[in-house]
């Protein structure tokens, strides 16, 4: 079991599947559109034995694999995956099925199309099962090529503006990266994120750095702030972190739903994972320095896009604030837990509470969010493209199925018990309201603004008048209600049985916090 | 064995010759089963040479009166530049498939330029490598004034003068060196043991560094590069751009950097800043990383944008050439080889898929045509390839702009800004040239009935294949090309340089 | 009075000897046997017999070598003359074979007895170390010549440039006898060993100057250097072609070899140097000052012709220029560097004049238009032009390029620890980049030009055609493996006393 190499084949499993996809071309839009699901159930499966065969218990990194790659530079080639590791790889595999399954829109270059998302699924689960800076560059920069082109070629009207905003922010933040590690390598000859960890931890990290790159007027603490926020600046483009956001409302409005489906479940989730995985192992005495601005920060992420929610009017950028939002919370718990404690026992666990609530808020958010916009998508195929909400109107009565579905989730998404939304952000409020009371006290304004668009879009779309021209909208078909069934079930029984994620990630999360020494 | 590639690309040549007029594909098959004979020998010697020692392949007596032996050798970084000739040759046959006015000459001439590449990289002997490096000016200057476009017949003679008056100064230098050094021989390890006079080897150094320079593109000897590329036929711009360019900058390092070594050293007194012959070339390769670049981003001619971008392409490898440490060295010999690939690729999609279809290179004009729908393949290619030459991890280019960033930054910290800077506005230019050519801006998607293209035939997938392939090879698994260069860069030949001005 | 042995003289000019009898015996047949033939039958059998002719006087050079020296330098035979005199007499034969197809006069036998006797001329120059007898030899070439450049009476320009040639050869011609007769003043014998021992001395005689300016004037006209050369372009471009090649190759190779061992063995000990920086008077400034000039203006205005012939006359000039280099660098070697290089020249001159010969005559003109696309036409020919014209520009890996390569070595490795010639070096090589400009023009025109559509059809005879595979194969191979010929210079030289 543990000499197959799992994780290189979960890798390139997505990549095999473009390429079949692509040499089944145009001719059959639907057998492409089939095949690409199959393999996407297939990475699923893989993960799912990955996920039965992970030991719980153990906090170290399993499944993992070493090749030398360039000897020269002593860099090596190095997998690996802990709970987090886990966490990450299962959300992809849920939401890419389903984001394949909200593209039945798309009858141009369907086979491109689909290939272009396989692709993009490979370099998300190399993004997330890397250990080593330079293939896992690789693949954060590789991943741009096919949103890119995914946004751009069956977007919307102003895709290509949208398209190259996000390129550009995303490689400007990756230049950062690229020089801050570049740096650290240079100094300490290693790329390895868990040696650079292990540094780290031994206080040796910057004072190699200083003593190898000391530059004519800086002072060994600007240095090693620098580096610190050439590599925030790279994942902050990504979570995104106000105000480096600006990209994110065009891109996941323009772009097909599907893509925007993907972009939200397991694009944005590439920031936080460097957050958890990169940042917060190597960087976290540099965040202590500037733990206040931070907590600014992500204050300003989750009231700012609340309150920008509210003010919208396509459903795609309500959910695309409401994303920026939501994602607001696992930041504030991030930078909460850096803080430091001293040997304060039950503040130690409120960081354990935190850093659990974190992890279950990705995929919580990535599976509700996911969910959400397919609801659009499906809602957008029968509107012929209309997805403002004051477009529609008493949906209720004619699509039923659709409201009582679409409003579970958007329970969801507003927090409320019994969902799996509410789990993620209790545990993140009762760890951070300990830690950082004025910042989450001010975060739960954005609680408060989010009940109010939610309702409001309950209110606008299903209740209310009913607009004559919907009179004749069909409601779910047979398959449809099928494929949402998954979802939904998903979110009760996380809401009412939270251990499912929980079992897994506890250990790493408490890891992660005690590796934080103070 | 290697030498084979030689004799194979000449006898592949006179064989042309003598098949009947007007058999246009008999022509094809043998120049492209030439081709890849050749590239075949050059892989099996790479196997069987894997840690990059040096090997004889020949050496005879050849002028005895003058001491001029007929010596063949190979090293890790001639036997990659070797197989870098073998994969241009192939792709560049590949892609002029559709030649079909006075294809055996075509083809001929072309394979006569092989040969007397694979002859260059293989001397050890300099009066050998000279003449091999001079047959290549011949035709070379057939293939574009014959085959040609835009001003072939004038880019073709500046080209051919260019080259000539280069290979002058680079001649004036050797034969300096050859009599003063005793007139008893031209073998490059002894002349490069010999200890010429530190003032003998402060002149001749940059004449002959510069004679080799001006092939490779060194700004501002670089004006050549622009017209040249763009009035070249396809094949013939990927070999230049690919291939022929990087003779020069394998001349600067292989007989320019060993045998005249403490040329690189300072002069004792400062001029403008700078202190040494190497200092003025860092410079002037830094000058031609951001001045190609900058002027690649203005051109309106989607075949003078690669031309620019050439010569950006080159100055790194030059600047690395000057950082004289070994990861810089390691880097330059690693991006002529990325560079070459991804010349011919860009070269190839912007000649053989877009402009022998559309007869226009008009970036406004092509745009409106809205070619990503009609010949998607061309678009996925280049887009490919510009990725790969922006230097995006997971291609050839990202390792060898890595190390040359590294060196240069160890040696000329300040430089390294500039290169990150070159860096940047690679990556605009390209996405300016493929937004503007393949992606219609007006966002329309759906097209107004389009003139047909004809389709993209099979050989020119195959190249694309090929050249793509051979990126993410090098991407991928850069250590099967380090692990032969760096030994290279530790054998007596550059012991000069290593006492010299190592770091 | 020292005896002379009269059978021994005979042995030793054997050769000359054949060579004159198959003269005559041309003359004889043709005026005889063949009057009421056609012009090129007899051009045909006339060219044959004479070729049979050098070929014995080679086989006699080859098979009963003799070294001799009778009467102090009168007549001399050694193994360097001997390959030398072979050199000429392979090169009279395919400037002979060139007149095989032609028609431009009717007086055959006259026309190839001259050529003989030219050839005769020469053979007797380059055997000889007397002035008398280096003039006596030099009148005959000479006087052959100016009346084989006027051959084609049809054509006004024809005598025209011979009667240029004529008038400007006479003045040299006389300069050169004042020289000689200096010489003669200075040191009372005509033996350039003698002389040589005479001369020598701390300072230059003021005669002395004037002898090696009149002499370097004579030699100079001979050679076509500036700016003695104002007869070359129109005898190139008016004289029939095979004059013309006959001219420009094998007259080259003698006067060159000449004009080594008169400033060589004769002016020995006046040479001065002709270093950049230190400049010591004496012979070798002057004739360092007429190879750049040559080199100049040769090169230079050659880029603005439009006639083959004009523009072959100007790289002639140039070329003349880097041969001259090799006498400013006086060395055993640069006269091995010499005899190769002007050997190679000569072979790829006279490939040249026979395919100017085809096109002539079967286009009407040699002007560079007439010879756009003929690569379509005439395959072998325009190869071979490629060949020749590539080799004259320098281009490895032909003869040309190893020539100058070769030749640019010896001289710059004439003084050895110094650098003095390194400017002469830098001019021709500079030059020599620039000649590439329009060379590469001609093969321009042949092979990437269109084809006129009113182009005439062009039908090399075979005689010509296998003519031009032979030089062409000669040129490549002797700049494939340059040893083949060195080898055979360099033994003759030393086993030759000089």
């Amino acid at each position: 079991m543990t000499n197959f190499p799992w994780i290189t084949a979960l890798t390139l499993l997505p990549v095999a599947g473009a390429l079949v996809v692509l040499v089944l071309g145009e001719r059959n839009k639907n057998l492409s559109r089939w095949t690409a699901l199959a393999f996407s159930f297939l990475a699923l499966a893989l993960t799912l034995i990955l996920w039965h065969s992970f030991d719980k218990t153990s906090g170290t990194l399993q499944f993992q694999e070493w090749h030398n790659w360039v000897p020269a530079f002593g860099i090596q080639y190095h997998v690996g995956i802990d709970g987090l590791g886990l966490l990450v790889l299962l959300l992809t595999s849920i939401v890419v099925p389903i984001g394949m399954a909200a593209s039945s829109q798309i009858q141009e270059r369907t086979s491109l199309y689909y290939s272009l998302i396989l692709l993009l699924q490979s370099c998300l689960f190399g993004t997330f099962t890397a250990l080593n800076f330079f293939h896992w560059f690789l693949f954060w920069e590789l991943s741009l090529i096919p949103a890119f082109f995914l946004i751009k070629v069956w977007g919307g009207p102003r895709s290509t503006k949208a398209a190259t905003q996000f390129l550009v922010y995303t490689m400007v933040g990756g230049v950062g990266l690229l020089l801050s590690f570049l740096a650290i390598f240079l100094a300490t000859h290693k790329s390895d994120f868990i040696d650079l960890a292990a540094l780290a931890q031994s206080g040796q990290l910057m004072p190699a750095v200083i003593d190898k790159l000391a530059w004519h007027h800086v002072t060994p603490q600007h240095l090693a702030l620098l580096l610190f926020a050439g590599a925030f600046l790279g994942f902050a483009v990504k979570v995104p972190v106000f105000p480096f956001h600006t990209w994110l409302p065009a891109a996941y409005s323009e772009a097909p739903t599907g893509t925007t489906i993907l972009l939200t479940g397991a694009m944005s989730k590439m920031g936080l994972y460097g957050f958890l995985r990169i940042l917060l192992p190597i960087f976290w005495p540099q965040m202590q320095l500037v733990l206040t601005p931070l907590l600014w920060l992500s204050v300003a992420t989750i009231v700012f896009s609340a309150y920008a929610a509210l003010a919208q009017k396509d459903l795609k950028k309500i959910f695309a604030y409401s994303s920026i939002n939501h994602l607001g919370y696992c930041l504030l718990a991030i930078f909460a837990v850096v803080k430091f404690t001293g040997a304060d026992a039950s503040l130690t666990a409120e960081k354990y509470a935190a850093m659990n609530g974190v992890f279950l808020q990705m995929f919580n958010h990535a599976l509700t969010a996911s969910t959400l916009f397919w609801f659009v998508a499906l809602l957008e195929k029968r509107s012929g493209g209309l997805r403002g909400i004051n477009d529609f109107g008493g949906l209720r009565k004619v699509v039923p199925v659709f409201a009582g579905l679409m409003g579970i989730a958007l329970f969801s998404s507003l927090g409320l018990p019994g969902l799996n939304g509410f789990i993620g952000e209790f545990l993140i409020f009762k760890g951070t309201f300990p830690l950082t009371t004025w910042a989450s006290s001010l975060a739960v304004l954005g609680l408060l603004v989010s009940a109010l668009f939610i309702l409001g879009i309950i209110q606008r779309v299903f209740s209310g008048p009913l607009n004559d021209k919907w009179l004749s909208l069909p409601d779910l078909s047979t398959g449809e209600r099928v494929a949402l069934v998954p979802a939904i079930g998903l979110m009760f029984a996380l809401g009412l049985y939270p251990q499912l994620i929980l079992a897994f990630v506890n250990t790493t999360a408490i890891q992660m916090v005690q590796h934080l020494k103070f | 064995m290697l030498a084979g590639t030689i004799y194979i690309s000449f006898l592949g040549a006179a064989g042309l010759l003598l098949l009947p007029k007007g058999s246009v594909a008999a022509a094809r098959i043998l120049a492209l089963l030439t081709a890849i004979a050749g590239f075949s020998l050059a892989l099996t010697s790479f196997v069987h040479h894997r840690s990059g020692e040096l090997f004889t392949v020949t050496r005879v007596p050849w002028i005895p009166t003058l001491g001029i032996e007929y010596h063949l050798a190979a090293d890790g970084i001639s036997l990659t530049m070797i197989l870098l000739t073998g994969i241009i040759a192939i792709t560049g046959i590949l892609f002029s498939w559709n030649i079909v006015e006075r294809t055996k000459e075509f083809f001929a001439f072309y394979l006569l330029l092989i040969g007397a590449v694979y002859g260059v990289f293989l001397s050890y002997d300099l009066f050998l490598l000279f003449v091999f490096y001079e047959i290549v000016i011949i035709p070379k200057y057939f293939l574009i004034a014959i085959w040609g476009s835009t001003r072939r017949e004038y880019g073709a003679m500046k080209l051919a003068i260019y080259s000539f008056v280069g290979s002058t100064m680079v001649l004036i230098g050797l034969i300096a060196a050859y009599v003063v050094a005793g007139s008893k021989t031209t073998s490059l390890v002894d002349l490069a043991q010999y200890p010429f006079s530190l003032h003998f080897q402060m002149l001749a150094f940059p004449l002959v560094f510069v004679g080799f320079a001006i092939l490779a593109g060194l700004w501002p000897f670089h004006t050549w590069a622009p017209t040249g590329h763009v009035a070249a036929p396809t094949a013939a711009s990927m070999l230049l751009a690919g291939v022929v360019m990087k003779l020069g900058a394998y001349g600067c390092l292989r007989v320019a950097m060993t045998l005249f070594p403490l040329g690189l050293g300072p002069w004792g007194f400062h001029v403008l800043g700078l202190a040494s012959w190497r200092d003025v070339f860092a410079l002037l390769a830094v000058i031609g990383i951001i001045y190609g670049a900058l002027v690649a981003l203005v051109q309106k001619d989607f075949k003078f944008v690669i031309g620019y971008s050439s010569v950006s392409h080159m100055g790194f490898i030059l600047l690395g050439l000057m950082t004289l440490n070994q990861i810089g060295l390691t880097g330059a010999v690693l991006q002529m080889l990325s560079h070459g690939l991804l010349a011919g690729l860009m070269f190839a999609v912007v000649g053989r898929m877009v402009y022998a279809r559309t007869h226009t290179r008009e970036l406004a004009i092509l745009g409106p045509m809205n070619l990503w729908n009609i010949i998607p393949f061309a678009a996925v290619t280049f887009i490919i390839a510009g990725m790969a030459s922006m230097g995006l991890p997971g291609f050839s280019g990202f390792w060898a702009e890595l190390m040359i960033l590294i060196g240069v930054w160890r040696s000329y910290p300040a430089y390294a800004l500039c290169v990150g800077f070159g860096i940047i506005i690679g990556v605009v230019y390209i996405w300016r040239a493929m937004l503007k050519a393949f992606f219609a801006e007006t966002g329309v998607k759906l097209t107004p009935p389009q003139p047909s293209l004809p389709p993209i035939t099979l050989p020119e997938r195959l190249g694309a294949i090929i050249l793509i392939g051979a990126s993410i090879f090098v991407g991928v698994c850069p250590q099967v090309f380090q692990n032969i260069i760096i030994p290279a860069f530790n054998s007596p030949l550059f012991e000069g340089l290593r006492k010299g001005s190592w770091q | 009075m020292t005896t002379i042995n009269y059978a021994q003289l005979l042995r030793l000019a054997l050769p000359e000897v054949i060579v004159v009898a198959t003269a005559l015996l041309v003359m004889a047949t043709d005026l005889l046997v063949l009057r009421r033939c056609q012009t090129r039958v007899r051009f045909a059998v006339a060219a044959g017999l004479a070729s049979l002719g050098c070929a014995g006087a080679i086989v006699r050079i080859f098979f009963a070598p003799e070294v001799a020296n009778i009467l102090d330098g009168i007549l001399i035979a050694n193994p360097l003359i001997h390959l030398v005199q072979t050199a000429l007499l392979l090169l009279t034969i395919f400037a002979i074979l060139i007149s095989v197809d032609s028609t431009f006069t009717e007086h055959v036998g006259e026309f190839i007895l001259l050529i003989l006797i030219a050839t005769a001329g020469m053979m007797f120059l380059v055997g000889t170390q007397d002035l008398l007898v280096i003039f006596i030899s030099l009148e005959l070439l000479s006087l052959s010549l100016y009346i084989l450049a006027a051959f084609n009476k049809r054509s006004a320009q024809s005598w025209e440039a011979a009667l240029k040639y004529f008038l400007f050869g006479g003045m040299s011609a006389a300069f050169l006898l004042f020289g000689f007769s200096l010489l003669y003043g200075l040191s009372n014998s005509t033996s350039l060993p003698q002389i040589a021992a005479a001369i020598h001395g701390p300072s230059l005689n003021p005669l002395l100057v004037i002898a090696i300016v009149t002499t370097a004037i004579g030699l100079g006209f001979k050679v076509a250097a500036v700016p003695f050369h104002f007869w070359a372009p129109d005898v190139y471009q008016e004289a029939p072609a095979p004059s013309a090649a006959f001219i420009a190759s094998g007259s080259k190779v003698a006067s060159f070899f000449i004009f080594f061992q008169i400033m060589t063995l004769g002016f020995a000990g006046a040479a001065g140097t002709a270093a950049f920086t230190h400049l010591v008077r004496g012979w070798v400034p002057v004739l360092a000052l007429m190879a750049a000039a040559s080199m100049l203006l040769g090169n230079l205005v050659a880029i603005a012709q439009t006639s083959l012939r004009r523009l072959l006359a100007y790289s002639a000039i140039a070329h003349a220029g880097y041969m001259l280099l090799a006498i400013v660098a006086h060395t055993q070697q640069s006269l091995t560097a010499l005899i190769y290089y002007v050997v190679t020249y000569a072979l790829a001159t006279v490939g040249a004049f026979a395919v100017i010969s085809v096109v002539e005559e079967q286009t009407g003109s040699d002007d560079l238009s007439n010879f756009n696309g003929i690569c379509r036409q005439a395959p072998v020919l325009s190869f071979c032009l490629a060949i020749f014209i590539l080799s004259l520009a320098g281009i490895p890996p032909l003869a040309g390029f190893f020539g100058k390569f070769f030749l640019f070595v010896t001289v710059l490795g004439a003084a050895p620890g110094s650098m003095n010639l390194l400017w002469l070096i830098v001019l021709a090589l500079a030059m020599s980049a620039v000649s590439l400009y329009y060379y590469l023009r001609i093969l321009k025109r042949v092979y990437v030009a269109p084809l006129a559509a009113d182009a005439k059809e062009i039908h090399p005879p075979i005689i010509t055609q296998f003519l031009l595979l032979v030089l062409a194969a000669a040129v490549v191979v002797l700049g494939c493996d340059p040893q083949l010929f060195l080898q055979h210079i360099t033994t003759a030289i030393q086993s030759s006393i000089l």
